[in-house]
């Protein structure tokens, strides 16, 4: 008797909506407002990629081992140094560094002795062409230009 | 005449790749009679990416990140069977600080991944509230994941020997939230679901497995246990300090899909059982055991396998002494259990199917690799 009256008044649906109104409530809500809204990205996040400078002099942090180059899995990194002929060290010329093929697994972070190439917060790599993909020095130590959207 | 227009034959249905209940890139072809299924063939590659071959060009720490690649929404999961297995090759074990902090990403892992079949699976059955629910509370794991190793899906959270990272300040905290949070909304999972008639009467009977016929295949994970087989590895054979924790292996009667529906409901259960024990007992030290920057097994083999959410998944690794392993096979889960598809299908109705695909929770990067 009390499975037909279940059945006929439908309760364990409206069981269900219950639930479901119960989430009707402004306090529930959880959906982001990007743009609008920034996101909170963690402190560790590993996004587009960073060559440091030295804030003091402007001089690059890299010292041209190649430990990030030889620790990608995927090979995308590509160091050009020359030594310096007065102080016998190697100098960075340049420094090349494929987005479009990046996983961002982090080890080349991980290998770099001097924390010069450093995996940022940026999460904003969107381009419009393959080109744009591969980031030189400059880019690299400048960060990536904001993106402008137009809404 | 007559006799010849009513005698309808066989009709072959392609199902996929692109239908939206194949979760990814899966093609069933289906022979039905009316809308019965005859047989089921798989057509399956559509992923393939080569990735144990890839293993062998790479260096052993290189390799780690793409096995977060095959089963992506069991990203942690994965990196950890990786990383034991080399660290049997290597000999070394991770220390206790080390493991436990892996037992409480991988259980987090467990739920995630518990919560994304839950949600596409009653997705194709009809039921579309629970997907956005699911999807809620699998955001606190991930955001959790962001904050301890700074990737979302494809983690690369552990090393060969330990962990890169050390917890960040506030992360037992976080955890315990999360459980406090989830052990209600699992409840409200169940209110939706568990007493809906419809839901019923759409698993229950559905696409039965007996357990003779998951050790015939190699069925593993919950499928197996839904079939009454009580098997978990991480009972039977516990791995990285699995055998401090107390919880239950819940299991199933008849292996139908409403039965693999309830023991992975409880699963998530007993994962945040383990994981409020491995938070209160997280113990200090060091979180890398000593392996040196270039890892160089010595020659020789070895077969690690661990309880993935999805089933047993196994990594069998083969070291020739140098950086680079000489041969990587992965024995994947997903695609053992597809195997049991034709098997579970035949006789059943075309939105069976779907249903069936559903409760055998395949991931294709993972079946194609």
């Amino acid at each position: 008797m009390k499975q037909l009256l279940r059945k006929v008044f439908l309760v364990d649906l409206l069981e269900g909506l219950r639930v479901t109104f119960r989430h009707q409530h402004p306090k529930q809500i959880v959906t982001e407002q990007y743009p609008f809204e920034r996101p909170k990205i963690g402190e560790r996040y590993r996004g587009a990629p960073r060559l440091n400078i030295n804030p003091e002099n402007g001089d690059t942090l890299c010292i041209a081992c190649d430990l990030c180059a030889l620790a990608c899995p995927e090979n995308l990194i590509v160091v050009g140094w020359e030594r310096n002929p007065e102080t016998k060290k190697k100098e960075l010329v340049t420094f090349t560094y494929d987005i479009s093929r990046c996983m961002f697994c982090g080890l080349c972070e991980d290998a770099c002795p001097v924390d010069a190439l450093e995996l940022t917060q940026d999460f904003e790599m969107a381009g419009y062409s393959r080109e744009g993909a591969i980031l030189d020095r400059q880019t690299l130590e400048q960060g990536l230009l904001p993106t402008q959207y137009r809404y | 005449m007559a006799d010849t227009f009513l005698d309808a034959s066989e009709l072959v249905l392609n199902m996929g790749p692109q239908h939206p209940s194949t979760h990814g890139v899966l093609r069933v072809i289906l022979k039905l009679d009316g809308e019965r299924v005859l047989s089921t063939e798989c057509v399956i590659g559509y992923l393939h990416r080569g990735v144990e071959k890839i293993a062998e060009n790479r260096t052993w720490q290189m390799f780690a990140p793409y096995v977060d690649r095959m089963d992506y929404v069991a990203a942690v999961s994965n990196g950890l069977g990786y990383c034991l297995a080399v660290e049997k090759l290597l000999q070394v074990e991770a220390p206790p600080r080390a493991q436990a902090v892996r037992v409480i990403l991988t259980e987090l892992n467990r739920i995630a991944s518990h919560l994304l079949w839950l949600g596409t699976h009653a997705l194709d059955i009809g039921a579309i509230t629970p997907l956005f629910y699911c999807m809620r509370e699998r955001e606190l794991i991930l955001n959790i994941y962001e904050k301890y190793c700074g990737a979302r899906l494809t983690t690369h959270a552990f090393r060969i020997g330990g962990l890169q990272y050390e917890t960040y300040d506030g992360f037992e905290k976080e955890v315990l939230d999360f459980c406090d949070i989830f052990e209600k909304k699992i409840d409200e999972y169940e209110e939706l679901l568990t007493g809906n008639r419809i839901w019923q009467q759409r698993l229950k009977g559905v696409g039965i497995l007996t357990a003779a016929d998951c050790k015939e295949y190699g069925v593993t994970g919950p499928m197996l246990r839904a079939a009454g087989v009580k098997w978990d590895l991480r009972k039977a054979q516990p791995y990285s300090g699995y055998e401090k924790y107390d919880f239950e292996i819940p299991t199933g009667e008849n292996g139908d899909t409403w039965d693999r529906y309830v023991v992975r409901m409880q699963e998530m259960r007993q994962s945040v059982r383990i994981v409020r024990q491995a938070v209160a007992d997280i113990p200090a030290g060091p979180i890398m055991a000593k392996v040196g920057k270039v890892i160089k097994p010595p020659v020789g083999e070895a077969y690690v396998s661990i309880e993935a959410p999805k089933g047993e998944l196994g990594y069998y690794v083969v070291s020739d002494g140098s950086t680079q392993p000489y041969r990587v096979r992965i024995r994947p889960p997903s695609f053992v259990n597809l195997q049991a598809l034709d098997k579970m299908c035949r006789g059943a109705l075309v939105a069976d199917v779907v249903a069936i695909i559903g409760t055998t929770d395949i991931v294709l990067g993972e079946v194609d690799r």
